[in-house]
């Protein structure tokens, strides 16, 4: 199935073959050098005063294997165990986050969908909050579990609870459902880590979404999940395409709508719970990042899924960059997501398009 | 998410009040649920005052009270305890009353101004104000108002679209308090750090810090706001029947919504500015009051606005007193609390709309 095959979106790529073809071409050719030039970006700015020349010597003689762990001096420390993994743990807290909104806005059939929206990041934040404070969890593969069976948690709760019923307008209950949840599960978590200074320390440099001072370890525990989580993703494409007409549709074409739902879940919850427990609840990246893409690709998942790992990462880049450099003391990368995705769901709420995907 | 309109016109157990143009009906039930309600918050009021690190007996509060004790304990009652619970009994009932009149206007219980964004801007405002470093016992106040009325405007512009409907405000409403609370992040981040701390404890809805000079504008702007609008009350209640209906039985629609709109962002910025972002009061205490008086979901008119203040009252209280409850370690901000119960309501409530909708379908 092609995406003329289906249903037309106004601005969707509505092209011939040959141009749909040489556009997608450009789109990827673009997201890749975004990415990496932002890649390359967010090694050279920071908080230390390092010059560009020594950053790439640095980098140049790590790669060639000339710098062993014992012998690095402070700057070659900063760059190496604190910019190097922080950029690419950007990387794939950002295509996490992406793959995740695209297939909740396939799976709910709601443009508004998101994990941050819908709080799922938050219900996988406070499940480590809760867990910190119960049981003294510490950093590593524990919390990471934690955050997966909170965010799986919330992820049922807000869909079963949002989707019940009929009332009003179908995708704009889900969102206040979302709203509600996270606001209740955030308030939990706020509360106990004013009572529990411990867990306050264990926890401040999540709170917003942030990723300052992450190590190698953060990166290595969370990034097993996130593999699991984009494998079952990159099996569904077709099944989501189907399952954009409807499910009667999909069912007739030989998809299963009930399976589908199930691997997508399961996506999720690895996909979410292990960004959160990298980063702490980032918000916006999943609303914006598939809408951007279907504007460009239009709406079929075989190239959604693959470029939502190019673009996502781009962004979360961007936005860890412009927490760096706005203010002295840096602000949390959730802050700067927020403040650049409020804006597109509001923009996305008064298109005439706010109704089942 | 369709609301039941239709008034009471002539519900058992009511009575009208008449002085000269004035004409007031009450209804003998949600007389003695407002009685009640009030009795309730006094009472959680008073066991503010005598409770804390410092326990009190009631005979030493009264005689602080009379001014008959000596300088520690009323000290510790008039200076410190007074002001917290005069100003979460009013500021409850301020919010509640926003609440009640947004909800009404919007035809919509999710209408409220929290859910808006409006008390995000408040917040805002009072922000930029310390930002500026303005300092005076007016300008917070009047910086949150601005704030919050910049916010109102800019959500109802958002969301216009050849009309305003309910659920596209709200969304818009929701995306609104996001992009302003990352904004306040960013704002606090540019504070000198002592502001900073003042405004961080804020951030959250804290009355901790509450002092008499906070209670005073609040006293001021309710006093001017309550009576006009329980005086627009009887206009609002013939607007839930729809625009065209209303406007037919002469009601100057626009000017109606402008100033029972106005009146509500101004009482929600006034109790931001000394307090911060306290949520979901103006959600849940019109909805709760509404429940309890068995009146017209939705309906706000005169015998509604007042029950809704004492449910504010109430709760905020309420929420005051389990805020510093001696269980938990640490004094906690109110917000939180309302945040908390708050957010389990509305999510109550969102089961119920479904719950309901199957039923009628």
């Amino acid at each position: 199935m092609t995406a003329q095959t289906l249903p037309a979106r106004a601005d969707a790529a509505q092209l011939p073959l040959a141009s749909a073809g040489a556009r997608r071409l450009f789109v990827v050719a673009s997201g890749l050098l975004l990415l990496l030039g932002l890649s390359w970006m967010s090694l050279f700015v920071g908080s230390g005063d390092i010059s560009a020349g020594t950053v790439s010597d640095t980098l140049s003689r790590w790669a060639a294997g000339d710098l062993p762990v014992g012998a690095r001096n402070t700057t070659e420390l900063l760059i190496l165990e604190r910019r190097l993994p922080r950029t690419v743990l950007a990387i794939v807290v950002g295509a996490a986050l992406g793959l995740a909104g695209v297939l909740m806005q396939a799976l709910t059939r709601n443009p508004l969908a998101d994990p941050g929206l819908l709080g799922v990041n938050a219900g996988a934040y406070a499940a480590v909050v809760l867990g910190s404070a119960a049981m003294g969890v510490t950093i590593g593969l524990a919390h990471v579990w934690l955050a997966i069976a909170g965010a799986l948690i919330t992820a049922v709760a807000v869909y079963v609870i949002g989707t019940s019923g009929y009332s009003g307008s179908r995708s704009a209950k889900l969102i206040l459902t979302g709203v509600a949840i996270g606001a209740v599960l955030s308030g939990l978590s706020y509360a106990v880590t004013l009572a529990m200074p411990t867990v306050f320390d264990r926890v401040r440099f999540w709170s917003a979404g942030s990723l300052q001072g992450r190590s190698w370890d953060e990166l290595n525990a969370v990034l097993p999940f996130m593999i699991l989580g984009a494998l079952i993703a990159a099996l569904l494409p077709r099944a989501l395409n189907a399952l954009s007409l409807g499910d009667d549709a999909a069912i007739a074409l030989g998809a299963r709508p009930g399976r589908t739902r199930v691997a997508g879940l399961a996506a999720v919850t690895l996909l979410c719970g292990a960004a959160t427990a990298a980063a702490g609840p980032l918000s916006f990246i999943g609303l914006m990042v598939p809408h951007a893409l279907r504007m460009l690709l239009g709406p079929d998942h075989r190239w959604l899924i693959p470029l939502s790992l190019l673009a996502a990462p781009a962004l979360v880049l961007a936005a860890d960059i412009l927490a760096r450099l706005v203010v002295d003391s840096e602000l949390p990368a959730g802050v700067v997501t927020a403040f650049l995705g409020a804006p597109v769901l509001i923009l996305l709420t008064r298109r005439r398009a706010v109704r089942a995907l | 998410m369709s609301i039941d309109t239709t008034p009471q016109l002539f519900g058992p157990g009511s009575r009208t009040l008449r002085r000269g143009a004035f004409s007031l009906r009450i209804q003998r039930r949600s007389l003695i649920v407002t009685f009640l309600l009030l009795i309730a918050a006094l009472t959680v009021g008073w066991w503010n005052l005598i409770s804390g690190s410092a326990m009190l007996g009631a005979s030493e509060a009264l005689a602080a009270l009379l001014g008959t004790a000596d300088e520690g304990t009323s000290r510790v009652i008039l200076e410190w305890r007074a002001p917290r619970v005069v100003f979460t009994l009013l500021g409850g009932a301020a919010l509640a009353l926003a609440g009640a009149v947004f909800q009404s206007q919007t035809r919509n219980p999710l209408g409220s101004p929290d859910i808006i964004g409006f008390s995000t801007g408040a917040y805002t405002g009072a922000l930029v104000v310390a930002v500026l470093g303005l300092s005076g016992l007016w300008a917070t106040p009047i910086g949150a108002i601005l704030g919050g009325i910049v916010t109102g405007a800019a959500v109802y512009l958002l969301a216009w679209k050849r009309g305003v409907s309910g659920m596209r405000i709200i969304l818009v409403g929701i995306g609104v308090s996001i992009f302003l609370s990352s904004l306040n992040t960013y704002l606090v981040t540019t504070l000198r750090l002592e502001a900073a701390m003042a405004v961080a404890t804020w951030g959250a809805g804290s009355v901790n810090d509450i002092t008499w000079s906070h209670v005073l504008p609040l006293l001021g702007i309710g006093a001017v706001a309550l009576p006009v609008m329980l005086a627009n009350a009887r206009n609002m209640q013939l607007m839930e029947m729809g625009d065209d209906a209303a406007s037919g039985l002469g009601i100057h629609l626009e000017r109606t919504r402008l100033i029972q709109f106005f009146c509500g962002i101004v009482l929600v910025a006034v109790v931001t500015a000394a307090a911060g972002p306290i949520a979901f009061i103006a959600l849940v205490a019109p909805q709760l009051a509404l429940r309890l008086t068995g009146a017209a979901a939705g309906s706000s008119h005169t015998g509604q606005l007042i029950p809704s203040a004492a449910m504010g009252a109430l709760l905020l209280t309420l929420s005051d007193s389990l805020a510093r409850a001696p269980m938990i370690p640490v004094s906690l901000p109110v917000g939180v609390i309302t945040l908390i119960l708050g957010g389990a309501y509305l999510v109550w409530l969102l089961m119920s709309m479904g719950r309901t909708s199957r039923k009628g379908a």
